[in-house]
């Protein structure tokens, strides 16, 4: 069964500790800075809204990769190979939301890989605004109706 | 059913794995130019400074990857096509015929009419050739000279500089990546280098190289001569076309395509640096020789060729570039639209600058200096051109908001 982080902003209070949860886990420091989840701020509307990689099914950062160092897991997460990346960042300015990131202190990138199934952000969370979820059941059409929009082309179908 | 790729850089590489994946049963031939596996030209300046293998620029690292998927690989240089005859024609006079032909033979270095350009230690940095050059002559201590400091030549500087060499970047444009950036980040990134020992000169040409002593004597428009070991040329690049002449299929900047990435002739498409496609923020056709650009066009002609009417909505002109740590970006219409509004955070200490351009009240071009965090997003407002609304104001005061003003209009949360 695909299953995928599913975010309900709503139920978001704005603690961040999948940030550090996510810093921890994947840099061995709480550093929200390096976390591949970030929490947005909206004090004026009292809204919270956490935000991180989609998986697009043809991912801009995994073909705009010039050395094959982004590739898909048997899950259709969208995993860097560090051992691979060189650091170039076209990915970075490829995905049009913006959730590939430099990490200048090993000059490689970063994204969410879902932490290979057992995602450290959704077990964080404490009143389930991040849940790790059956896809079917996922409020993901929204999300990729404006990946849709994003495109150079006409991506769905093919 | 047979497909044969010119070319294989991103757009032939990626357009071949699309092919295989749309037919199993097609026949696919891929050709390139040069005698090496298919290889990343962006991946060159990591190779030089050490960071990679020659291995390590290869477009796929899966072992066996062209033979799994059955696509033939094979390296001739092609001499014209004759599209009456869908025929293609190489240099070594053999002829393959092609059903569904693919130009993706990008683009190759400009050599400027300056005398001394052909001695032994100038090289352009263009191929795996040209790198296995530079890592013999670019030592430790040694002088070098760096022709051209647009976006390539100041990728090269930075490999450069990992190799300790003592470098002059000579550029007669009146900034660095002039064709990149606005004046205030041009001269950020030039303050840059030259704290960290790299010596540029800006609105400077080489007069000509003259062979000195053990050494290449660089002389410059300003009188001055400089001593090199080896002279790196980097002055643009241009599409490679030149087989095309007496082909019919027309070309302009270089290989003319309609909307669906088709030439003027049928059954042949083209893609990536040698194609010129659609540009997002003009409407117009050109040349945009930039790596996503190429794997987009890769992709759509693909799907045109397999069969699946597929447009090309348009492209995104975009750089990202790294000068010795210091990291800038640029998307779109980052100079403007007639009639648009524009902000600036300028923060000349820290090395931090943002510039973002409107359209009324949609994203239209953005320039970074110094911030990288979820800087995609430039990209994605662009190109959907989602309407910003009041976060349009909360831009023009505070345009580092710009990830927030994503996420608050994609969410529609208002911000009163």
């Amino acid at each position: 069964m695909l299953k995928a982080l599913v975010i309900d902003p709503g139920k978001c209070t704005g603690c961040k500790q999948c940030e550090l949860a996510c810093s921890y886990v994947k840099e061995g420091e709480f550093n929200p800075a390096k976390s591949r989840i970030r929490v947005f701020d909206f004090h004026q509307d009292a809204r919270f809204v956490p935000y991180t990689c989609t998986q697009c099914a043809e991912a801009w950062c995994q073909q705009a990769c010039p050395v094959n160092a982004i590739t898909t897991n048997e899950w259709g997460v969208k995993e860097v190979h560090d051992s691979l990346c060189v650091g170039c960042k076209v990915c970075t300015i490829a995905c049009p939301f913006g959730t590939v990131n430099y990490n200048a202190s090993t000059g490689k990138v970063i994204k969410c890989d879902e932490c290979g199934g057992d995602p450290a952000c959704a077990k964080a969370c404490p009143t389930d605004a991040i849940t790790y979820t059956d896809i079917e059941q996922a409020g993901f059409d929204k999300m990729r109706h404006w990946a849709a929009q994003t495109d150079a082309g006409s991506r769905a179908g093919h | 059913m047979h497909h044969v790729i010119l070319g294989t850089g991103p757009a032939g590489v990626i357009a071949a794995d699309t092919l295989r994946k749309q037919d199993a049963n097609a026949k696919i031939t891929l050709i390139g130019g040069e005698e090496e596996p298919p290889y990343s030209r962006m991946a060159i300046p990591y190779l030089l400074s050490g960071q990679i293998d020659e291995e390590g620029t290869y477009l796929r690292q899966d072992k066996g990857h062209y033979e799994t998927h059955d696509i033939d690989v094979m390296h001739a240089r092609a001499d014209g096509v004759d599209s009456k005859n869908k025929t293609l024609v190489l240099e070594d006079g053999k002829e393959i015929s092609y059903d569904r032909l693919l130009i993706a033979t990008g683009a190759s270095p400009i050599r400027p009419p300056v005398e001394g350009l052909d001695l032994p230690g100038v090289h352009t940095c263009w191929t795996l050739a040209d790198a296995r050059e530079i890592l013999d002559r670019a030592l430790k201590g040694d002088d070098v000279v760096l022709m051209g400091a647009g976006f390539i030549g100041s990728i090269i500087l930075e490999a450069l500089v990992s190799r300790g060499v003592k470098l002059t970047v000579v550029e007669m444009g009146d900034r660095m990546v002039p064709r990149m950036m606005d004046e205030t980040a041009g001269a950020m990134l030039q303050r840059w280098c030259e704290h960290k020992g790299v010596n540029v000169l800006t609105g400077t040409q080489i007069r000509e190289i003259n062979r000195g002593k053990n050494r290449l004597d660089v002389e410059l428009s300003t009188g001055k001569s400089i001593p090199a070991k080896l002279v790196v040329v980097a002055a643009g690049v241009a599409p490679n076309i030149g087989f095309l002449e007496g082909s019919g299929i027309k070309t302009g900047q270089g290989v003319t395509v309609n909307g669906f990435l088709s030439t003027s002739a049928t059954d042949v498409y083209a893609a990536g640096d040698v194609a010129q496609g659609k540009d997002i923020s003009t409407g117009e056709f050109s040349v945009l020789a930039i790596q996503p650009v190429a794997a987009d066009h890769g992709r759509i002609a693909a799907l045109n060729m397999a069969g699946h009417e597929t447009p090309h909505e348009g492209s995104l002109n975009m750089n990202v570039l790294d000068t010795i740590g210091l990291v800038s970006s640029s998307f779109g219409a980052w100079e403007g639209v007639k009639g648009g509004d524009n902000t600036r955070m300028c923060d000349e200490d820290g090395y931090r600058y943002l510039r973002l351009e409107f359209d009324g009240d949609r994203l239209a071009g953005a320039q970074a200096v110094g911030l990288t965090d979820h800087i995609g997003i430039a990209r994605g407002l662009i190109q959907t051109g989602l309407k910003l609304g009041r976060w349009k104001d909360i831009l023009m005061k505070s345009p580092e908001r710009l990830a927030e003003a994503y996420v608050a209009t994609a969410q529609g949360i208002s911000t009163v």
